[in-house]
């Protein structure tokens, strides 16, 4: 009997082995059947069948574009998706894609689009103006019957100026916009305005996110829930053969496991590289190819400019020539950033003012202001977070920033926070809590980032992120003119004033702009990491 | 033997339904919630309220607790926000891989953790006796995480014997193999540090009980030693090793949590990480209380067996 028992207890431990180890081998389906862990040489010569392999951060929440808010999963987006206009390679301006064309009226309310012809989503069915509409309602109109079984559809506000979408004719659609909003256009750029297959969506109702259908040059496959999403070529995409015959997307939450996977040739490209573990790729160029871009991403501070010492300007500019911004660049941040100047990130090249020079580190200049500001020692209260999305390395960093405007006389205390609190005490405004507090943003547009923070119509009582009640009815003019003008060029001038006009009065202590990062194996080819940090692998191939 | 099965049953529920005001209530004091991680930069005051409304986040939060109960009896776990599928699917695909690996670790455990508690009571004192102790110490002493990375980076990275994380190869066609050795490292490294608990006890209730005069006894009948080890030592021995095997059980499915992340399983634990990450309430919740069923029905079955082996306690 005992004897039994015992064997009894072992049967039960292991039976889940034999059970689950046959239930997961049926859910590897199909594929080439290379192994992905066996060594470098066998893989390289099987090259053209190989599915590309790309460490990814996390499990994407859907391949939906409307109902997805994360980079991760716009990485893959992109390959599956077209929409009506995309951002040009290496840059953020918008360039023609399913659309071949636009013009804007004269009053900024009415964009109408021509659309290509002979395009066809993956299904086969046709990609037309009414498919365009069908994207647009699905998204903003509430009675359409989609718009509740496929949402919610958190970004959909890029798009709440659209009051109606028009067919004109089977190429041809039109948006009528409520107010003029310039930004429409690069919001129509961003994942959020990628075209889904109107068929597809009838098809497969709430599970569309699981079944994506596009115009891209890439199809849909399968999803093994945390394991992969495989895509494969579309031989049929409008722009041209695509350079992959199979990709594999892994979700590899945990960065040290990413790059082991890299190192022992698991992965063909993976993002999001330590700055730590750089260094070892840096050290096997044979093998490796590192790739880094800056992205729209502004790290700043917030200067609390009600109350003392930063009401006074001498004392924001202390602040400003306190900090040795290329210090935490390079030690901090060890190269993974680089030195911002105002609200305008770099990775605007057309909105951006070259001629703007970040505030050099000056510490005897800032002694002398923060003398001259008449600041009397009192305690600074400086908001760090302890995480949080885009925030790098906030806890580094704003304890290097304290040291450095300790050194010239401010008496910087810092309070630190888990991210979500710290969201709820700076986003209510920093009035009677703090003098300082970290941010970072990161946009798909020049307009978000001063739009947002900066207006005086952005204070946090008006439901806006302005929390250091910054206020320049300058500032607020310039931003409006901005919003409402439908010529870029006149955008540009618009913003580049603003930039100026920020600069020197310094509400913020401006400090660096992230640089995404990537690394692939030698055979890579023809690979670029794009600063909107979408990753685009029409071009891709394999050596 | 039934009523006690019965009464053991019943027990269950008041336990569960603590475990659910519990973990519920602990998500709702977590600062940040859904609306908010979905959002992003972009929450303002406005899209938090809209998003709120959508998820439901905008009632009251003992009705919402009453809404998730109400809907939890009937077999309705909600749907996750994060991965936009229903809980009690997520929660059943993750199930099999994390069982898996903790039939795996747990198996591992109660094989070397048995064997080797064994041989260094019955070699007490001498060099195997010291090796196994000291393998145990570093067993228990070593987080198991860093142990974890340790192993990929010896046997994956630089030896390439075994593969760095997943649970199958990416290209599909490996079949049952191929996930067994995916769980080598995973699997031994979880079970390490039952496999230290387990020897030790072992070793101590060996030792006691080979000194038992029962033992003499049967020596001097001139039964073989492998026969007075195995017959009527290590039966008695196991009595009270059975029930540290049950909250073993326990630790090896909690432990499973970082196990999972470092080596990238598609279990529950790792799902659990990201979902407290995202503010993922709902599949957390529900997680937690299907973790926590099977963890107390786990240990029932370990009583009853206890039951079965020792009849002092079944008098």
């Amino acid at each position: 009997m005992r004897k039994l028992l015992v064997f009894a207890l072992f049967l039960a431990l292991s039976l889940p082995v034999f059970v689950f180890a046959g239930g997961s081998a049926e859910k590897t389906n199909k594929g080439s059947s290379q192994g992905q862990t066996s060594n470098q040489s066998s893989s390289m010569t099987n090259a053209a069948q190989k599915p590309f392999v790309v460490g990814q951060i996390a499990e994407p929440k859907s391949l939906d574009p409307a109902a997805d808010t994360a980079v991760n999963d716009f990485r893959i987006l992109v390959n599956i998706y077209d929409g009506l206009v995309q951002f040009k390679p290496g840059t953020l301006q918008v360039e023609p894609d399913l659309a071949k064309s636009w013009t804007i009226s004269k009053d900024g309310l009415t964009y109408t689009f021509d659309l290509r012809t002979g395009v066809k989503f993956q299904d086969g069915t046709p990609f037309n103006a009414q498919a365009v509409k069908f994207n647009f309602d699905r998204m903003l109109d509430k009675s359409n019957p989609y718009h509740k079984s496929t949402g919610p559809f958190p970004l959909a506000f890029f798009f709440s100026s659209i009051k109606d979408t028009k067919v004109i004719d089977d190429h041809t659609v039109q948006f009528t916009l409520n107010a003029p909003y310039a930004p429409l256009l690069s919001n129509l750029a961003y994942p959020t305005g990628l075209l889904v297959s109107p068929a597809a969506v009838e098809k497969y109702g709430k599970d569309f996110g699981r079944h994506p259908v596009g115009t891209g040059p890439y199809e849909f496959v399968n999803w093994v829930s945390n394991q992969k999403v495989t895509l494969k070529r579309n031989p049929d995409y409008f722009k041209g053969m695509p350079g992959l015959s199979e990709i594999i997307f892994r979700p590899i939450t945990d960065a040290n496991t990413r790059v082991n996977e890299m190192l022992s040739g698991g992965l063909d490209l993976m993002v999001e590289v330590p700055p730590d573990s750089l260094k070892l790729f840096e050290n096997k160029t044979n093998n490796y190819k590192i790739y880094q871009q800056t992205g729209p991403h502004t790290w700043f501070l917030i200067l609390n400019m009600k109350s003392a010492p930063f009401d006074n300007r001498d004392a924001r500019l202390a602040a400003n020539y306190a900090i040795n911004k290329q210090a935490i660049v390079q030690n901090v941040l060890q190269g993974t950033a680089s030195v911002a100047v105002g609200p305008v990130p770099k990775a605007f090249g057309w909105a951006y003012d070259k001629n703007l020079q970040p505030y050099p580190y000056d510490p005897a200049k800032a002694k002398q202001l923060l003398k001259e500001s008449g600041y009397n020692g009192q305690p600074v209260t400086f908001y760090v977070t302890q995480s949080g999305s885009g925030m790098l390395d906030p806890v580094a960093m704003g304890t290097a920033i304290q040291a450095d405007l300790n050194a010239v006389g401010f008496n910087v205390k810092i309070q630190t926070f888990e991210w979500n609190t710290f969201l709820n005490k700076v986003n209510a405004g920093l009035e009677g809590k703090a003098d300082i507090a970290e941010m970072a943003w990161m946009t798909n547009s020049p307009d978000t980032l001063p739009f947002l923070t900066l207006r005086t119509d952005a204070w946090p009582s008006k439901g806006g992120f302005n929390s250091g009640y910054y206020s320049n009815p300058q500032v607020d003019k310039l931003l409006k003119e901005a919003r409402e003008s439908t010529s870029q060029s006149e955008r540009a001038k618009l913003y580049q004033q603003v930039e100026v006009i920020v600069h020197h009065d310094a509400p913020w202590v401006v400090i660096a702009s992230w640089k995404q990062n990537a690394v692939s194996t030698a055979n890579v080819e023809d690979f670029q990491l794009q600063p909107s940090f979408l990753l685009n692998l029409y071009k891709v191939k394999l050596k | 033997m039934g009523s006690y099965i019965f009464k053991r049953l019943l027990m269950i529920v008041p336990v569960l339904f603590g475990i659910s005001l519990i973990v519920f209530f602990i998500m709702a004091l977590l600062p940040g919630d859904p609306a908010q991680a979905i959002l992003g930069s972009y929450a303002t005051p406005a899209n938090l309220a809209r998003v709120r409304s959508q998820l439901g986040l905008d009632k009251p939060l003992v009705a919402r607790y009453f809404i998730w109960l109400w809907n939890l009896l009937h077999g309705d776990f909600g749907r996750s926000y994060s991965l936009n599928r229903p809980v009690i699917k997520i929660v059943f695909d993750r199930l099999g891989p994390t069982m898996l690996l903790a039939g795996s670790a747990l198996l591992f455990a109660s094989i070397v953790g048995l064997l080797s508690g064994i041989i260094a009571a019955v070699k007490q004192f001498r060099w195997q006796d010291k090796l196994f102790t000291l393998l145990v110490l570093v067993g228990i002493s070593a987080p198991s995480f860093w142990l974890g990375l340790m192993f990929v980076l010896f046997f994956a990275v630089d030896l390439h014997v075994f593969p760095v994380s997943g649970m199958a190869m990416v290209s599909g066609g490996g079949g049952v193999l191929d996930v067994l050795h995916h769980l080598v490292l995973p699997a031994v490294t979880l079970g390490i540090v039952a496999t230290g608990v387990i020897a030790r006890l072992t070793r101590a209730n060996m030792l006691e009980v080979l000194r038992r005069d029962y033992v003499r006894s049967a020596r001097a009948k001139g039964l073989t030693e492998r026969r007075i080890i195995f017959r009527h030592a290590f039966l008695n021995a196991l009595v009270s090793v059975v029930p540290v095997l049950g909250i073993q059980a326990g630790f090896v499915i909690g432990g499973a949590v970082y196990i999972e992340t470092v080596f990238q399983w598609p279990g529950i634990g790792q799902m659990l990480v990201q979902a407290i990450l995202t503010r993922d309430i709902l599949l957390v919740q529900g997680g937690v209380v299907i973790i926590a069923a099977i963890y107390v029905v786990v240990n029932m079955i370990v009583d009853v067996l206890q039951h079965l082996l020792d009849p002092r306690i079944r008098n």
